[in-house]
């Protein structure tokens, strides 16, 4: 009997939806929600002997693998499955981290969401298998997973036949053809029509459900974010002036003005002259407070978020917005103003 | 973020790159290395010119839209 330990989230765990998003980690013996049908699928040689969930707000926050970890070895897994997450941005994100945490401790993992998960390059070494886009196709996507699990719990890797998507580990092959012969190849593919054919896939950019509107700015908490890499002078957190792969938070509580000499960017996209002159080129404190204080906008949020967008990967930058989305959920931010360079 | 349920205004120059990448809510801004500046006005010019474009963010982040959607500044009110 193989043990399969299901990581889910606190909307498929029927614990409700952005109401209970979060709820913080807990799991359950047996199969919850659509690990049910995915027991099924694997049939009588394994049993899903946990369930452990999170609320995705909570899930997307920093501080909650260790607890996610300890639920999940507590259930002595010889698998752990994680998802489907199809395109949902935290829920995605903490099930590719969870699956990377395992995989780092050499238990077999997959993880399941759609290829445009913006979570999918947090899972590291852990294979991912495609779902479909939406919750509907929800049939199809524990079909591809369950056949996956046996895969690796028979100790196989997973191939893009068997579905896999996200980063597959480069490995070094022999080719009969030299690097000309398959360029001119491609050539003559394209010339013959085929579109899609290419040795290096580039990045989709996908398609973003605008968020509905904030009923009335006077009353709501209203964030300032940016990626001008405006930062306190001295750089204390060393945030990088391109290729970023972090974000970071500076307060603004009892500030007014954003001083030039305290505040600088760092963003090594630009020239920094103008914002160095006046930071409130990069960030418009100085506006926002006096709009504030004559009461257009409720509340200003107490800290700013930044980091640098300068050749930022789009699989990093897709990360920000999930984790700054998240954080900024947790605190009741209802609307934010993003200043771009 | 906008995915995630949060309403927010892109104040940035490359409007076009911002309506490819499915940014749902734009105000263009009038150079890449001071979204909300303009070093060549004044020092009271450029800070009015600050407040109109966090006005019409907030006009932005207030208003229903269905795909990328520019929501410019009058620019005839200065």
């Amino acid at each position: 009997m193989t043990r399969v330990v299901h990581y889910i989230n606190q909307f498929f765990a029927g614990l409700g939806g952005e109401d209970t998003a979060t709820v913080p980690p807990a799991s359950k013996e047996g199969a919850v929600g659509p690990g049910r049908k995915l027991a099924q699928l694997l049939g009588d040689d394994y049993e899903i002997v946990a369930t452990v969930w999170c609320g995705d707000d909570h899930a997307a926050g920093p501080e909650v693998m260790d607890d996610l970890l300890a639920l999940v070895r507590a259930a002595e897994p010889d698998v752990v499955v994680t998802g489907p997450a199809f395109t949902s941005g935290r829920y995605g994100l903490a099930c590719a981290r969870v699956a990377a945490a395992v995989a780092a401790e050499g238990i077999a993992v997959v993880a399941c969401m759609h290829p445009d998960n913006p979570g999918i390059d947090e899972a590291g070494t852990a294979p991912v298998v495609a779902s479909g886009e939406v919750a509907r196709q929800m049939g199809p996507s524990l079909e591809t997973l369950a056949a996956a699990v046996r895969k690796v719990a028979a100790g196989e890797s997973l191939t893009a036949d068997d579905g896999r998507v996200g980063k597959i580990p480069r490995r070094n092959v022999t080719v009969d053809q030299t690097s000309a012969e398959r360029a001119v190849a491609l050539v003559l593919a394209r010339l013959g029509g085929d579109r899609e054919a290419t040795e290096v896939p580039l990045p989709r950019f996908d398609q973003v459900t605008p968020a509905q509107p904030v009923a009335d700015v006077t009353t709501a908490l209203i964030a300032l974010v940016t990626e001008g890499a405006l930062v306190p002078d001295a750089n204390p957190d060393s945030l990088e002036s391109a290729r970023a792969t972090r974000w970071l938070r500076y307060s603004l509580d009892g500030r007014d003005v954003l001083p030039a000499g305290e505040f600088r960017s760092v963003h090594g996209g630009f020239s920094t002259v103008w914002a160095n002159e006046d930071p409130h080129r990069i960030v418009p404190l100085d506006v926002a407070r006096q709009l504030e204080g004559e009461g257009a906008i409720g509340t200003l949020h107490g800290e700013y978020l930044v980091t640098a967008g300068n050749g930022t990967s789009v699989g990093n930058a897709r990360r920000f917005g999930v984790e700054w989305a998240a954080d900024l959920r947790r605190q009741g931010v209802q609307a934010a103003l993003l200043t771009a360079t | 973020m906008e995915r995630a349920g949060i309403p927010t205004a892109l104040l940035c120059n490359l409007t076009s790159i911002a309506e490819r990448v499915g940014a749902p809510r734009i105000v263009p801004t009038r150079g890449i290395p001071y979204p909300t500046g303009d070093p060549s006005l004044g020092a009271e010019a450029e800070r009015a010119w600050r407040r109109r474009l966090v006005e019409r963010g907030l006009e932005a982040v207030a208003t229903a839209v269905h795909k990328p959607t520019v929501f410019p500044v009058d620019q005839e009110s200065e």
